[in-house]
């Protein structure tokens, strides 16, 4: 069980600026997000795009402002955990226990919502009974790549995860690569390989196609692809592999009694703090009275949001404001003279 | 100001008059009208503002930008005929527009 003063949900922009504000004033947070990387929509869905409405900053990309966040932060030691979505938070005595999808548990008095639009999933396939073979012959990601040896596997998708295991697994596998049109969004290194490959027989390649239906008794056995024009092939197959994108999904934020309204969180504009005490949302994900989903709104929220946790952290001290150009306190903290 | 027809998955239509430089995802979520997440706000980043427009009004409309058939590859259910409405900017030339929405956006 992990202690912390607030527990940070979301490394996004504004988690990592509320996470700077925290340790500004001399608490401790920990933050999670189910990504694999720092940086929240910043870095998954623009990290090339760019921003132009940063204060004092005339234009960055989304990957720019995340370095430069993790950068500013470099003072402070935050533990981040990665790749683990937050399932429960629920209370225990005065504190708020908070439980991922891998099993971690905190305990804090302070929980900060950045979470965005929700945590990021894999898009899966439209089909119903695709559900039924999730996680056995479905599969949206590779952890183990071996289990596909000698096997045949079916491909979907026109992104670089598409081309590049349709390139790796097809050393050791028979392999399918399905895409819904002519054009690969993937790197043109990765098309002209897949093309090569297709030619030497070592690759199927379907365009115009999509998943129409998936079939087998106890295991899978074989789907049915269809063309535009309507055109069905049926495809024997030991794997599917969908690589669609991540989709926002609001998630388990659902289910923790908060008053949510199409997937925005209400809270108040002197804390941010939601109808659960101790439980605040900053950023997309939070709506109040004129709320602009910008990056810097996410900031001015955070800010507020931490000195709130300093009252349930801190109950017997009292929170005094200051500077960073003028305190001595901060300039410690920050490790500057 | 063009009247735009949305009509969802189950069939249910909703006529309203959107006004033009506004796009045709801003005037389902300024409506309330269900069927159009836009969890991105328009930036092309999402495919959760996903339409289909039948042929005749296809054609006319301005063709797509670079990226946006790359996002409707992450769509629900895309067809060819697919489009992302926050890249349909509002003109008069939009009056009578019908999309239709898919079964779901994620």
């Amino acid at each position: 069980m992990i202690k912390t003063d607030a527990l940070i949900i979301g490394a996004g922009p504004t988690g990592l600026f509320t996470a700077h504000q925290l340790k500004l004033i001399g608490l401790n947070c920990e933050i999670v997000d189910n990504l694999d990387k720092i940086g929240g929509q910043c870095i998954e869905l623009y990290p090339d795009k760019p921003i132009y409405d940063i204060p004092a900053i005339p234009e960055c990309t989304g990957e720019e402002l995340t370095k430069n966040l993790i950068e500013q932060l470099k003072p402070f030691n935050i533990k981040f955990h990665l790749s683990e979505r937050v399932d429960q938070v629920k209370k225990v005595n005065d504190n708020w226990n908070v439980q991922t999808n891998k099993g971690t548990e905190f305990s804090t008095p302070n929980v900060i919502i950045a979470g965005g639009v929700g945590s990021f999933e894999p898009r899966k396939f439209a089909p119903k009974e695709c559900a039924n073979y999730e996680n056995k012959s479905i599969l949206y990601s590779v952890k183990d790549k071996y289990i596909f040896k000698g096997k045949t596997v079916s491909i979907f998708g026109g992104g670089d995860s598409a081309l590049d295991w349709a390139i790796e697994l097809s050393k050791d596998s028979k392999v399918n690569l399905i895409h819904r049109r002519d054009e690969f969004r993937g790197a043109q290194l990765s098309v002209n390989k897949v093309n090569e490959l297709k030619e030497i027989g070592k690759i199927n390649l379907y365009t115009k196609y999509q998943l129409k239906s998936v079939n087998g008794k106890n295991k899978l056995e074989n789907i049915e692809i269809i063309s535009d024009n309507k055109e069905v092939k049926k495809l024997d197959t030991d794997y599917v592999l969908g690589f669609f994108g991540l989709i926002m999904q609001l998630g388990p934020i659902a289910e923790w009694g908060l008053n949510i309204d199409k997937k925005t969180v209400a809270v108040d504009t002197e804390k941010f703090e939601t109808n659960q005490k101790g439980i605040y949302a900053v950023g997309d994900i939070c709506s109040y009275p004129g709320k602009l989903k910008l990056i810097l709104s996410g900031f001015h929220e955070g800010a507020l949001a931490a000195r709130a946790c300093f009252k349930l952290a801190r109950p017997n001290e009292k929170y005094r404001f200051e500077f960073t150009t003028s305190s001595k306190t901060i300039k410690d903290r920050l490790g500057v003279k | 100001m063009a009247k735009i027809t949305y009509i969802e998955n189950n069939g249910k239509s909703h006529t309203i008059n959107v006004e033009n430089g506004l796009t045709v995802m801003e005037g389902a979520v300024q409506n309330d009208i269900p069927g159009i997440d836009a969890d991105c706000g328009g930036s092309m980043a999402c495919a959760t503002c996903h339409v289909y427009v039948k042929e005749d009004w296809f054609n006319k409309l301005p063709p797509k930008q670079d990226g946006e058939d790359d996002m409707l590859d992450q769509a629900y259910e895309p067809k060819s005929n697919s489009r992302l409405s926050c890249q349909l900017i509002v003109s008069n030339e939009l009056d009578g527009l019908i999309v239709n929405l898919p079964q779901k956006q994620v």
